[in-house]
């Protein structure tokens, strides 16, 4: 059983006991610990099932790389699945339960799937649910969706605060062990602007753990001192609990900061997300031990070597009373002598190894531990925890020599090279033959804009694992130094063992785990090698090996190196998949950061917004900005509401917040000639004081946005642009001034947000600004498609005599800071006529009646000005506009285009919106043929009917035709095509 | 009460730094080439400043003259005096081409101030704050709008369009968060 020890563990401190929850269990542990060292201080070996046989599985890790314990951590608004207890550190109050079982961890009634395993191999989903066809979306997607996924999904709002910030350094170093802290000093030394940071709370690595001596003190006392001198240094800052995630081109790097994950709910974001910019990373990120594949390397109680020694010296954890060792390389020894110190019992170290002579093994031997060379597990004995091995040669098939009681066992089968941030952007890999491992290939680096490396690799990460060669890499990667001395124990050769035993059959090879949370077993591997499986990216995927949530660290090297015997390949031959960022999960709320809730995305408001929803209107977004979609009344729906506005604006007086409408000057010598070419008509001509609608096209001819201009003095002009369309249509000005036409002397300033903007819109509307007066705004003095400067009720004011509804309508700008007190003004002076507001729709509804084009719905990107009959806004006489040439392409100039036409049902009912009307016959795709399809359709309050807009091949050649078009329910409807003006075709009434 | 407002009638939060939002103040757009005759003295005429130079910002008493492009120039001083300042320019500036144009009530303005001003500014905008040298403009993104600003010896003055006011004040109230500081 795993205990606590009365001594030691060089984190904890024993006078902070603090409580937590397991699956309701209460549990104790001390300030310092990790989740997994409490758990385990606690006898939890068995802390999860499987993902996909629901094997009882315990802790195998200390750190980033845990595969197995992981649980759903807190509750409510801070619940979150997939924690790794190894990296969560313990806080008072915490609550978690394992994952993946029902109904409970210890009797777990999925583990049925164990005993199928034998059913359920390699590419068990690709064989088995590709027929019958249908049958993957209404049957097997259902069930595998209901048994999959490891950890429940949170169902509340996230309580927790996150943030995002930039930071600038010349040097990132990533590590917190003696590379990176050698590193972080050299660099430091030199001048540089350093960023040092550590993914944990602690500093050191392994050595403080492995007990190097660096200048003649222990690596403790090193380290320590390095950071006092750290943060002594202002050029330097330093963080710890911070991840790097991912290592980007340009030197970006994103470092998740925990900065509350171990004090929830103190008021501080919990985490904090640094989009980091470097001139040089170096990763001094370590190296992660491999396990051994030996049959039943899963069962609760197997770990690995390092970590046994980990949670013996840093959380005086025992993971066992009696441990056996098995190893292909002499680090592990240091797990034994560690544990043979502390008191605890090593039955045996049973070494691949034929033979073995390092300094390590001598240090074992002389303390009384019983060394096996050549030896290996043929099977691991137990189920929800370790009971005993049965010891076999690792030259032959398994047969079994020995079976030893034990209750731990611990297990190294090398070392691999943290490699991500390397990789990430490019950084390649070669294999050392000699440590059996994928090291950087210092010669072919990531590289920076200026051709040099952008990453650099440090200490164990470069793959060098002497305390010595790591600190003297570290040295030099941060461009050379001083380099401390160390020393630590001599290491004899290691061997790459990947199968164990080696002539392991299938009944063992079976029950030899590689990826531990995936079930990912050796014969799986194999099996997909048989089935031609070569590349190891496709493998990856077939078998889903290293495709959990801890990316395979554990799994990847072992995997594919049993996939490279399989083919008979040499490793090297077969590589690695690609390294993805991040480098471990990275919570969703650091990457959206503050954008959440009301500061989600920003919100465009007019200065008129506060009176908008003080009268309970329906907002809707229009781009970013959000207007007014009706005011309803009390008891009104939104379409009473907009019948009612519309009707009132017909009859009386209505007022609109125009302000969103784009407003773009334009001005200098060049002015002129550079409209003519933006818009389809002429502007240059335009007199001063006038006003004139054009129509904007893209280079294929498309419309793109349209608006009225007006000519404001000989070398300014005024474009009013679509809402939507101001920002959009600003840059393409600016595009054209500055890519193609840079001599011509234009400028232009985007002044949408300068002006309130409002619209008072009926019959009545001359008597509302009458009764504000001081300008004359009579039809005389101001004409339709003119505008004056003046003042209104007092407020400056440009007033335009423009319409989009059809009614006599006036437009006054006003500066925004007195929009509010404008739009008061007029809501007091209209009072006496009945004036009311209207919205969105009720705009849409006016230009409807009248067979105003919108862009947005009678335009998509593919109609040009002539298909909606708006030949009349295109000079025939100019040289060139942009549009012009792509218009004249013969399927744009096809007499076969739709075109604009007005619809309307036989029985005034209103058409539904994306009603087609279908065509006989059948296309090349088999689907029916069209020949027309609605724009806008809406309920005519005015005309008590309803009305619509569509295009229609044949356009209005078709006037007076019945066609059909089709509802949502697949029936289809009689409708006759019309005029598209519904309502004063005249247009007398705008012009009074 | 007058009838001009500011775009947030002067919100303001208190945390690790304090963020109000200010104004109006009176702004001009100023597009010209630095070479255009004339330019330098019609900026002296309205801020009482020499013509800004790449990226920076030039102050006489509540006036500042700022960098915006290479032929844009932001010109502030008080709201009530940008008409005659308009005049000023067209005046000076007669038959140059230029374009000179009231912005005053397109923006917002905030001030951002207190020892850690900076940090606020560092959670939205990926500007490098210790590279921002006194008198220096940064034209950058603010979260997910456009934003432009600079320091001075008690904070930083921060512009941004008015319609985005309200997204801009919910940013900074969150980056000042007391608890949040980032050293």
């Amino acid at each position: 059983m795993s205990t606590r020890l009365s001594k030691g563990g060089r984190l904890i401190d024993r006078t902070a006991p603090q409580e937590f929850t397991f699956n309701g269990k209460r549990m104790r542990g001390f300030g310092g610990d990790t989740l997994a060292a409490a758990l385990l201080a606690n006898d939890q070996m068995l802390v999860g099932r499987s993902f996909k046989y629901h094997r009882p599985r315990g802790i195998v890790a200390s750190g980033a790389e845990e595969p197995n314990a992981l649980v759903n951590m807190g509750e409510g608004g801070r619940f979150e699945p997939n924690q790794r207890t190894t990296t969560t550190e313990l806080f008072d109050g915490l609550t978690c339960t394992s994952q993946n079982h029902w109904p409970s961890l210890e009797f777990d009634v999925g583990v049925v799937n164990n005993y199928a395993s034998r059913f359920l191999p390699a590419g068990f989903y690709y064989k088995t649910f590709i027929h019958p066809r249908f049958a993957w979306k209404h049957v097997f997607e259902p069930i595998v969706r209901q048994s999959a996924g490891l950890g429940k999904v949170p169902k509340d709002r996230d309580a927790d605060r996150y943030e995002q910030a930039y930071a600038f350094c010349d040097i990132l170093v990533v590590g917190g062990g003696v590379a990176g802290l050698q590193a972080a000093l050299t660099a430091a030394k030199a001048g540089k602007s350093v960023w040092l940071i550590e993914q944990t709370a602690h500093w050191g690595g392994r050595a403080v753990v492995d007990g190097a001596v660096i200048e003649g003190q222990p690596a403790e006392a090193w380290v320590n001192a390095a950071l006092q001198t750290l943060e002594r240094m202002e050029n330097v800052t330093i963080r710890s609990r911070c991840m790097a995630a991912g290592s980007y081109d340009h030197g970006y790097v994103l470092c998740d900061e925990k900065v509350a994950d171990h004090t929830p709910g103190d008021g501080r974001p919990r985490h904090r997300l640094w989009r980091l910019r470097a001139g040089q990373i170096i990763a001094a990120t370590g190296a992660i031990e491999r396990p051994l594949s030996f049959a039943g390397n899963d069962i609760p109680g197997v770990m690995l070597a390092a970590a046994v020694r980990d949670y013996l010296v840093n959380w005086a954890v025992a993971a066992g009373d009696r441990t056996v060792v098995v190893t292909n390389n002499d680090d592990a020894y240091r797990t034994a002598i560690a544990l043979k110190e502390a008191g605890l019992e090593v039955p045996v170290v049973l070494d691949a190894r034929a033979s073995v002579s390092g300094e390590l093994p001598a240090r074992a031997r002389a303390l009384g531990i019983r060394v096996e060379t050549g030896r290996a597990i043929a099977k691991v004995k137990g189920g929800k925890r370790v009971t005993g091995v049965a010891i076999c040669a690792q030259a032959g098939q398994g047969a079994v020599i020995e079976e030893i009681d034990c209750d731990a066992v611990a297990m190294s089968g090398g070392w691999s090279p943290v490699v991500h941030l390397w990789s990430h952007c490019g950084g390649k890999l070669k294999w050392d033959d000699a440590q059996a491992q994928f090291a950087p290939d210092k010669a072919r680096p990531p590289i920076n804009h200026d051709g040099g490396a952008l990453v650099l690799t440090a200490g164990a990460a470069s793959g060098v694992l002497s305390t010595a060669d790591v600190l003297a890499d570290a040295t030099e990667a941060a461009g050379g130094g001083a380099v401390p001395a160390a020393q630590d124990a001599a290491e004899g050769a290691m061997e790459p063992v990947w199968v164990m035993p080696q002539g392991a059959p299938v009944a063992l090879r079976m029950k030899m785990w590689l990826d531990y949370q995936n079930d990912v077993k050796v014969s799986d591997v194999q099996l997909a090698a048989r089935e031609g499986y070569t590349s190891v990216e496709h493998t990856k995927r077939y078998t889903t090996l290293g495709m959990a949530t801890d990316q395979g660290k554990l799994s990847n090297i072992n995997g594919l190196a049993v996939l490279a015997d399989s083919l008979s390949a040499p490793i090297p031959q077969v590589g690695t998949t690609t390294f993805r960022p991040p480098y471990t999960p990275v919570t969703i709320g650091a990457l959206a950061g503050e954008a959440r809730v009301d500061i989600f995305q920003p919100l465009r408001r007019t200065p008129i917004h506060d009176w908008h929803v003080a009268q309970n209107a329906y907002l809707e977004p229009v781009g970013l900005w959000q207007r007014p979609y009706c005011y309803p009344r009390a008891g009104e729906t939104h379409e009473q509401a907009v019948h009612r506005e519309v009707k009132n604006t017909r009859s009386n007086v209505g007022l609109l917040d125009a302000s969103t409408l784009g407003k773009i000057i334009v001005k200098g010598p060049d002015a002129g000639k550079f409209l003519d070419m933006l818009y389809t008509n002429v502007m240059s001509n335009l007199a001063v004081g006038k006003c004139r609608y054009g129509l904007m096209c893209n280079e294929q001819g498309f419309l793109s946005d349209d608006g009225v201009v007006a000519r404001i003095d000989e070398d300014t002009w005024l474009c009013h642009t679509t809402s939507g369309g101001s920002d959009r249509i600003h840059a393409w000005m600016e595009d054209w001034l500055q890519c193609e036409w840079w001599d011509w002397q234009v400028y232009t300033a985007n002044v949408t947000e300068q002006y309130a903007q409002i619209a008072v819109v009926g019959p009545k509307a001359r008597q509302v600004l009458e009764k504000l007066g001081g300008m004359d705004v009579s039809k005389e003095t101001l004409p339709f498609m003119q505008w004056a400067d003046g003042t209104l009720g007092g407020f400056n004011a440009r007033v335009y005599r423009i319409s989009f509804s059809g009614e006599l309508s006036y437009e006054i700008a006003v500066p925004a800071s007195e929009g509010r007190a404008f739009w008061d003004a007029l809501v007091a002076a209209g009072a006496e006529f009945g004036m009311m507001p209207y919205g969105t729709e009720g705009l849409h509804v006016l230009r409807a009646e009248k067979g105003f084009i919108m862009i947005g719905d009678e335009t998509d990107g593919t109609v040009i000005p002539q298909d909606l009959n708006l030949g009349w806004a295109i000079s025939k006489k100019k040289a060139d506009y942009l549009g012009k040439r792509g218009q004249e392409r013969p399927y744009l100039a096809s007499p076969d285009r739709w075109k604009l036409v007005g619809l309307e049902t036989l029985d005034g009912s209103v058409i539904p919106d994306g009603s087609y009307a279908p065509a006989p016959g059948m296309n090349a795709n088999g689907q029916r043929n069209t020949q027309g399809r609605v724009t806008s359709t809406y309920f005519s309050p005015t005309l008590g009917k309803g009305i619509a807009m569509g295009l229609v091949k044949g356009g209005l050649s078709r006037l007076g035709e019945t066609i059909e078009m089709t509802r949502l329910d697949g029936s289809t409807m009689q409708v006759k095509i019309v005029d598209p003006v519904f309502y004063d075709k005249e247009g007398e009434k705008q012009n009074v | 009460m007058s009838k001009v407002a500011s775009a947030l009638g002067g919100a303001r939060f208190d945390g690790f730094a304090s963020v109000s939002e200010i104004g109006p103040l009176g702004m001009i757009t100023l597009r010209a080439k630095p070479d255009v005759k004339g330019l330098a003295a019609a900026v002296k005429a309205v801020t009482g400043t020499k013509l800004p130079a790449q990226r920076r910002v030039e102050r006489a008493g509540d006036k500042v003259a700022a960098w915006m492009s290479p032929d844009e120039y932001l010109l502030i001083l008080p709201y009530a005096e940008v008409k005659a300042a308009l005049a000023t320019l067209a005046d000076k500036l007669a038959g140059q081409h230029h374009l000179a144009v009231d912005v005053s009530d397109a923006r917002a303005v905030f001030r951002i101030e207190g020892a850690e001003a900076a940090q606020v500014l560092m959670k939205l905008a990926p500007a490098d704050l210790t590279a921002l040298e006194p008198g220096e403009i940064r034209r950058t993104r603010i979260a997910q709008v456009a934003g432009a600003f600079w320091a001075d010896e008690t904070g930083f003055t921060l512009v941004c369009f008015r319609s985005v006011a309200g997204y801009v004040m919910g940013l900074l109230s969150h980056s000042a968060q007391p608890g949040s500081e980032l050293f």
